[in-house]
């Protein structure tokens, strides 16, 4: 989880508050040199974070804290609020040119991951927008930048406009935009060559292509991971290109990205995605609030429940709880379950989104292996269908034999039926107390 | 105009002339520091509270881990007040020494390639992505080969789009040979044909490629072990260096980076790159501190002959730098 550092560092600072009755000057100043802490940790920028302190402070110590019934709840409050404030308003949109085509320039350092965020910003145009976007390989320095482009187009079936690495850029760009204009395209993504944002040379030729295609958005590529510099280059770029928004990268990572806050603080740019993985479809709209409870260790449940319902089927859910309800459940509906589960993306990216996951120290490096899933279904696949629906007539032979199919001991085919036969008891249980009218009950996986 | 501005205009001025030496890879000896440092003499004022925030704050914007700064402004408080010391002069070289300390303690010489006199020596370059692992390779085939070395590379990131063509160019500037596999190939076995290839054409260094990788993936962690093995079965006292390609924009991640590929590859030195930006990548000395893995190479732009060894003191007058 990106941001999980801070949450647990936070998060631990409102204990200390929460519950007492009455706030203090002084506690609020704690409360505060821990926030500032918590934050510098995060890589948010010094100055940043001096203007933030000094912000929640003056609201934590006014009246609005001290007059309050429950004032260590309302320092949360306030420490959130300014937070979500911070990172900006609700998430933004993507420009679309009343001319066709809209025309998009990326660019940023090197390495921050621009070439792979337009192969998935394209995919997200078509995909969510249904929109025609080419792509255009304006990397003329970086050996093998152009082919990169060219396989991502390759992989999203996309076409990739190129004039090899000899043309200087800003004519490659201009020509994109007349070949899209005949072409039909609605969108022009222009993948520009990484650069410093203090290399004269190269900025003016960034300057030089936004002169000459006059681009609707020119978004700011930077990585989650930056440290106290990301103010320099956000200022930097958006002082010399005026860039329009920011997308984040790598936030798949471990960091705790302050970043983020940084350059939202010095450009006020909407940071408008987030990527995710190496994978073209793992592009993300970036929002804000959801953000900020993320760094309180509030847990992102919107975006588990936004996930849920993208990879449930609706009917099939019904299907199930029906079964449940019947005792008709079968080791095909479990199997059908646990490819759902899988589909919602991995299993200990998922715990971590549930709230105060984040605090408990056994989860945070809980590895869910996703082999043992994987073992689990061969298991069942290697049984014939009388078996999957009447486990008991599994005897040693065709135990045997359902090992040698799945390539798993025997003793992983007996650990499965026992679990399965436990899980149907519970079942049964959960069944009954929700007759009476209770609600309480977990259901046991058997690779949990 | 509080003493650490002027102390950083005086610097700004010399860091220009300190990091172009460093560019040229002219080394500086300890006499040619002090004298800098006491050039600043007249600059100084008096040490105080004030004095020590300053210094904190500038620790902290270049990105040194917020415990070490901590740790180090502590001890600089304690010595200054054991050694009475109320001149911002005296303090400076203080500064500046307990640094380029933690880099150099007993062995000034850690900034050098561990390879073995005869046979094949095998260096192994990881990384989270888009740190500039393959430019680097580039570079240091480069600068192994003019050093008369026999080179051969090995394109082991068979991941990320075009990252084996990446390689293939900087085969053909260094007029050094790649191993390759096709895209989606499994690395490991990249690297074993590679060893194969370097033993039977008796070359001196085996430089291997990996694909970028967070390193809280799992998976991608355990895929790199295996590399290793691979390498270890082969010849066993290798790979001789495993560097860490760092970028230098890099903020407190890097330290959890140093960490977990530390664990899973056994990392010996790092290279950081990307300094000729305005990242300052401080975060090298708290990760020399906590884990005790050097500095080894620095990179300073995209030219083939940008690969600098490590020089603790020009370093560390750079962390003055504006």
């Amino acid at each position: 989880m990106a941001f999980e550092g801070l949450a647990d560092r936070l998060q631990s600072t409102m204990q200390k508050i929460r519950g007492k009755g009455k706030v203090t000057e002084a506690d609020v100043k704690a409360m505060m040199r821990e926030v500032r802490l918590a934050l510098l940790y995060a890589d948010v920028n010094l100055k940043v974070v001096k203007d933030f302190i000094k912000k929640v402070s003056e609201r934590a110590v006014g009246q609005e804290v001290m007059r309050s019934l429950t004032p260590g709840q309302q320092v949360i409050k306030v420490v959130k609020e300014e937070l979500t404030a911070l990172m900006g308003g609700e998430q933004s949109k993507i420009a679309v040119s009343p001319k066709p085509p809209t025309v998009i320039m990326m660019v940023g350092l090197q390495g921050a991951g621009k070439t792979t965020t337009t192969g998935k910003l394209a995919n997200h145009l078509r995909k969510k927008h249904n929109r025609n976007p080419l792509l255009v390989a304006a990397d003329i320095y970086r050996p093998a930048a152009i082919k990169q482009l060219q396989t991502l187009g390759k992989q999203i079936n996309m076409p990739v406009f190129t004039l090899g690495d000899k043309v200087n850029p800003v004519d490659i760009a201009k020509k994109a935009v007349e070949q899209a204009r005949t072409d039909h395209h609605d969108y022009v993504l222009i993948d520009t060559a990484g650069r410093l944002h203090i290399d004269g040379e190269l900025m003016d030729e960034l300057k030089n292509i936004k002169d000459a295609v006059k681009p609707d958005e020119i978004f700011l590529v930077v990585d989650a991971m930056t440290g106290q510099d990301a103010v320099n280059v956000a200022k930097s770029f958006n002082e010399q290109l005026g860039i329009t928004g920011v997308i984040l990268t790598k936030l798949d990572g471990d960091t705790r990205g302050g970043a983020a806050l940084s350059i939202r603080a010095v450009t006020e740019k909407p940071i408008k995605f987030v990527g995710l993985g190496e994978k073209l479809d793992q592009l993300e709209p970036f929002h804000p609030e959801r953000m900020a409870s993320r760094i309180l260790g509030m847990g992102d449940v919107l975006t588990l429940i936004e996930k849920a319902q993208a990879s449930v089927d609706e009917e099939k859910a019904k299907e199930l709880e029906k079964k449940m309800r019947t005792m008709s459940f079968t080791l095909d509906d479990f199997l059908e379950q646990l490819s759902q589960v899988r589909n919602m993306g991995p299993l200990d990216e998922l715990l971590k989104m549930l709230p105060g996951a984040g605090k408990m120290k056994g989860l945070n490096n809980i590895h869910i292996d996703e082999k043992q899933i994987r073992h689990v279904e061969a298991i069942i696949q290697s049984m014939t269908t009388e078996e999957k629906q009447k486990p008991e007539i599994i005897n040693a032979s065709r135990k045997r034999r359902i090992a040698k199919g799945s390539g798993r001991p025997i003793q992983e085919v007996n650990r499965l039926l026992k679990q399965f036969e436990e899980m149907k008891k519970m079942m049964k249980q959960m069944t009954n107390m929700q007759k009476k009218g209770k609600k309480r009950g977990a259901l046991k996986f058997p690779f949990m | 105009m509080g003493f650490l501005d002027k102390f950083k205009e005086k610097f700004t001025s010399q860091t220009e002339a300190v990091t172009g030496k460093f560019k040229d890879g002219l080394l500086k000896t300890r006499q040619n520091l002090t004298e800098k440092v006491n050039d600043l003499v007249a600059r100084y004022r008096k040490v105080d509270e004030e004095f020590f925030e300053e210094l904190e704050e500038i620790f902290i914007q270049a990105d040194i881990g917020f415990d070490t700064v901590i740790e180090l402004v502590d001890e600089l408080k304690m010595e200054a007040k054991r050694k009475k010391i109320q001149q911002s002069e005296l303090l400076k070289e203080m500064i500046v020494e307990k640094l380029v300390e933690i880099y150099y303690g007993e062995d000034e010489n850690i900034s050098t390639l561990n390879l073995p006199d005869t046979g094949l020596a095998v260096i192994l370059f990881v990384g989270v992505n888009g740190v500039g692992k393959t430019t680097t390779i580039g570079k240091m085939a480069y600068k192994l080969k003019s050093e008369g070395k026999r080179v051969l590379l090995a394109a082991g990131d068979t991941f990320r789009a075009g990252a084996i063509e990446q390689l293939e160019v900087w085969g053909d500037r260094t007029g050094v040979e790649v191993i390759k596999h096709q895209e989606g190939s499994d690395p490991a076995a990249v690297i074993y044909d590679a060893i194969q290839a370097a033993k039977s054409r008796k070359v001196d260094v085996l430089l291997c490629d990996t694909a970028g990788r967070l390193q809280n993936k799992v998976n991608l962690m355990k895929e790199l072990e295996k590399v290793k093995r691979v390498i270890q079965r082969e010849i066993p006292e290798a790979p001789h260096e495993v560097l860490l390609v760092l970028d230098a924009t890099t903020g407190q991640n890097a330290m959890v980076q140093a960490k977990q590929f530390k664990e899973a590859t056994g990392v010996t030195g790092i290279v950081l790159t990307k300094l000729d930006g305005t990242a300052k990548g401080g975060i090298v000395i708290a990760i020399k501190k906590e884990l005790n893995i050097p500095v080894k190479f620095v990179g300073l732009g995209e030219k083939i002959d940008d690969l600098q060894p490590f020089d603790a003191e020009a370093y560390v007058y750079g962390l003055f730098a504006e």
